[in-house]
C-alpha cells in the first residue's frame, strides 16, 4: 500500500520534471494553455464592441497604474512619514500614529473616490442627486469627519502612551513629553 | 521600497529593503483572497443568473454573445424572498472590503514585477503573460464594480459585458494561478518562519532589509482594520434598518431620501429617466396582452380588483437593497386571468413609460409571474406609490433584482412576444 503510494508520488514527480525546452513541467504547459484557451474564448467577447482598444488600455493600464503610480507614490509617502516619525535617543518612533488614520483615511479615499470627489463639483453630485434623490454633496465632509475621527483617536492614544510611560518624579522630562504630541500635528 | 543609494534599480534584489516581505506574508494574503474572491466570482455568477438572460426573446440580456460561459444558467427562484439582497450585497460589500487585502498582496510580490531575466524560459514567459492578465484582470474587475455603484460610468462600454466577460478573463488567470502556487503557499504556511534571503527561491524576502517600522503583526492589523472599516462604511446600505446610518461613504447609506411609506430608497427617480406627469396621470391605461387577447385598464380599474399585500424588498445589482416594504396590487397571475392566460401563466414581458435605462423592457419567467406575492403593485405602506417608486403602477416580485421590478408600467405582455 505505502509502495504504491509512494511509486505514484514519484510518476507524478516525473510528469512535473522540468522540461530542458520549456523549464517548467509538462502539467504546467497544460494548465497554461487550458487557461489561455479560457482567457481565449471570454477576451474576445469582452473585446468585441466598437470600443475595443480603450478596453485594452483599461486592462493592462489599470495593472500599470497600479503597479507603476500608485503603489510607488504610497511606498514613498510612507517611507517620508517613517522617517519624519522616527525614534531619536529622546523619544520612541510614533510612526504608526500617523500611518494607521493616514492609510485608512486614504483607503476610504481611493475606493470612494468618486464620490468624494463629486462631492466638491456641481456635475457629478447633481447627476448623482437626480439618480438617487439623495443629496450629492455630503460625501467630501463625511470623509474629512471620519478622517479627523481617525488621526484624533490616534493622537489620544499617542497620549495615553507617552503618559503612561512617563517615569515618576522626572520633572524635566515630563515637560518633554507633553511636547510629544504637538510635535505630530 | 527604495534604497539607500538611488542608482540601484528595482531590478535589483537589493533595492527592495522591506523587511515584511516574504512567502509567509504572501500566502497569508493570498488564502484569504482565494477564499473572497472565489466567494466573490460564484455570487457574481448567482447576480448573472438573477436577471434570467436566457429568458425567450433574450430582453434581459445584456451579453447575448456569452456561448458556453452561460453553461450553468437556471431558473431564478422566488424563495427565499431575501435571496438576491443577500447574494448581492455579499458580492458588492466583500469586494469593497477586500481592496486591502488586494493591495496588500499586490505590495507583497511587487519585487517580482522587475525580476531579471523577464523570462528564463518560455514556461516562465507564459506565465508572467498569464500573470498580467490576472493583476490587470482584478483590477479590472474591482476598478469597474467600484465606479459602477457610484453611478460613474466612465468605463469603455456598457458594465454588463465589460465585467462580466472580465470576470471569465479573470478567472481563467486565477485559477493557474491557484493551482501553480498552492503548494508553496501551503508549505509558507507550515513554517514557521520564512527562510533566509539567500535560500528563498521565491524572491519575496528582502536581500538587505531595512530595519523594521512595523511587525508583520501590525501590517496585517492594518490591513485587516482597513476592511472593517471599509466593511462598516459600506455594509448597512444592504442590511439596511439603522444600520443605514452607518454606512457613511456608500453610495445608498447614510440615510433614505424621505419619511413616510415612500421614503426608500431609489435607484432612478422620475426625472431621471424622463417621466413626464402627463404621462401617468388619469389618461394612463394599463395594457394587458396575450393569448390573442387585449385588455385596457385605468388605475381605478386595478384597484377594483382583488388587492393582495406582500412583504418584499427592493435589492439592487450595485448591492443596496431597502428592507422589506408593504406592497399592494393586484397579482401578476390575476392579471394573466383576464387574458385567458389564468390556469399556467406563462412567462411576462413588461414595458414602462421610462425613456431612458436598459431595462425599460424586461422579462419575467413563468415561475416568478405565478408566485402569489408577484405583484402589479398600486400602493405601498398603506399609501399610493409616489412618483419616485413608479406611481401609477409598478412590478415588485419576490428574489428578483431591482431592476426587473419595473415602475411606471404601461403593458404587460403574457406569453409570445
Amino acid at each position: 500500500m505505502r509502495a504504491a503510494w509512494r511509486d505514484r508520488v514519484a510518476r507524478a514527480r516525473r510528469a512535473l520534471r522540468v522540461h530542458r525546452w520549456y523549464g517548467e513541467g509538462p502539467l504546467h504547459l497544460l494548465l497554461m494553455l487550458a487557461s489561455f484557451a479560457l482567457t481565449g474564448y471570454a477576451g474576445v467577447r469582452l473585446l468585441a464592441g466598437g470600443q475595443w482598444p480603450l478596453v485594452i488600455v483599461w486592462f493592462v493600464g489599470a495593472a500599470l497604474l497600479h503597479d507603476l503610480v500608485l503603489l510607488p507614490l504610497y511606498a514613498l509617502a510612507d517611507r517620508a512619514v517613517a522617517g519624519y516619525t522616527a525614534g531619536t535617543g529622546r523619544h520612541r518612533a510614533w510612526t504608526a500614529y500617523v500611518r494607521v488614520p493616514a492609510a485608512l483615511s486614504g483607503l476610504l479615499l481611493l475606493v470612494w473616490f468618486p464620490l468624494i470627489a463629486g462631492s466638491v463639483g456641481s456635475g457629478a453630485a447633481a447627476h448623482y442627486e437626480a439618480a438617487t434623490g439623495l443629496p450629492g454633496g455630503v460625501f467630501l465632509g463625511r470623509w474629512l469627519l471620519i478622517t479627523a475621527g481617525l488621526f484624533a483617536v490616534s493622537a489620544l492614544w499617542l497620549l495615553g502612551r507617552t503618559v503612561q510611560q512617563r517615569p515618576p518624579g522626572a520633572a524635566r522630562r515630563r515637560r518633554e513629553t507633553k511636547q510629544r504630541p504637538a510635535a505630530g500635528d | 521600497m527604495g534604497a539607500h543609494n538611488p542608482l540601484t534599480p528595482p531590478t535589483s534584489p537589493s533595492f527592495w529593503r522591506s523587511p515584511l516581505r516574504g512567502p509567509r506574508l504572501t500566502a497569508l494574503l493570498g488564502m484569504v483572497l482565494l477564499a473572497g474572491i472565489t466567494l466573490l466570482f460564484v455570487t457574481g455568477l448567482l447576480s448573472y443568473a438573477a436577471y434570467n438572460p436566457n429568458l425567450a426573446g433574450g430582453v434581459n440580456d445584456k451579453t447575448p454573445g456569452k456561448g458556453l460561459l452561460g453553461f450553468y444558467l437556471f431558473s431564478w427562484p422566488t424563495d427565499p424572498h431575501w435571496l438576491y439582497r443577500l447574494t448581492q450585497g455579499v458580492h458588492v460589500t466583500l469586494g469593497i472590503a477586500l481592496v486591502p487585502i488586494l493591495l496588500a498582496k499586490l505590495w507583497s510580490v511587487i519585487p517580482k514585477l522587475f525580476t531579471l531575466p523577464p523570462a528564463r524560459s518560455p514556461g516562465h514567459a507564459l506565465e508572467r503573460v498569464s500573470l498580467l492578465l490576472l493583476v490587470g484582470g482584478a483590477l479590472f474587475e474591482f476598478v469597474t464594480g467600484i465606479l459602477n455603484i457610484q453611478l460613474e460610468y466612465l468605463f469603455p462600454g456598457s458594465f454588463y459585458p465589460l465585467h462580466f466577460y472580465g470576470a471569465w478573463v479573470f478567472i481563467g488567470a486565477f485559477a493557474a494561478h491557484v493551482v501553480l502556487r498552492v503548494p508553496r503557499t501551503v508549505r509558507a504556511l507550515r513554517e514557521r518562519e520564512d527562510p533566509g534571503a539567500a535560500a528563498d527561491e521565491t524572491g519575496l524576502v528582502a536581500a538587505r532589509p531595512d530595519p523594521p517600522t512595523v511587525t508583520r503583526r501590525g501590517a496585517l492589523g492594518l490591513v485587516g482594520a482597513g476592511s472593517l472599516l471599509l466593511f462598516v462604511a459600506t455594509a448597512g446600505q444592504s442590511i439596511g434598518g439603522r444600520w443605514r446610518g452607518t454606512a457613511l461613504l456608500a453610495p445608498h447609506g447614510g440615510r433614505d431620501p424621505g419619511s413616510g411609506p415612500n421614503g426608500f430608497q431609489i435607484n432612478k427617480t422620475a426625472a431621471y429617466v424622463g417621466i413626464r406627469s402627463q404621462d401617468t396621470g388619469d389618461d394612463w391605461r394599463l395594457t394587458v396582452e396575450g393569448g390573442g387577447r387585449r385588455v385596457r385598464l385605468s388605475r381605478a380599474e386595478l384597484l377594483r380588483l382583488p388587492q393582495h399585500e406582500a412583504a418584499l424588498p427592493i435589492a439592487c445589482v450595485e448591492g443596496w437593497s431597502t428592507d422589506d416594504q408593504r406592497w399592494s396590487g393586484v397579482r401578476l397571475r390575476d392579471l394573466a386571468a383576464l387574458v385567458g392566460l389564468g390556469e399556467r401563466p406563462p412567462d411576462l414581458l413588461v414595458e414602462s413609460l421610462q425613456l431612458h435605462g436598459a431595462f425599460r423592457r424586461a422579462a419575467l419567467r413563468d415561475n416568478q409571474v405565478r408566485d402569489p406575492r408577484s405583484l402589479l403593485a398600486l400602493r405601498v405602506g398603506g399609501v399610493d406609490l409616489s412618483a419616485d417608486h413608479g406611481y401609477p403602477a409598478r412590478i415588485i416580485v419576490p428574489a428578483a433584482p431591482g431592476v426587473l421590478n419595473t415602475k411606471w408600467v404601461s403593458r404587460l405582455t403574457f406569453g409570445e412576444w
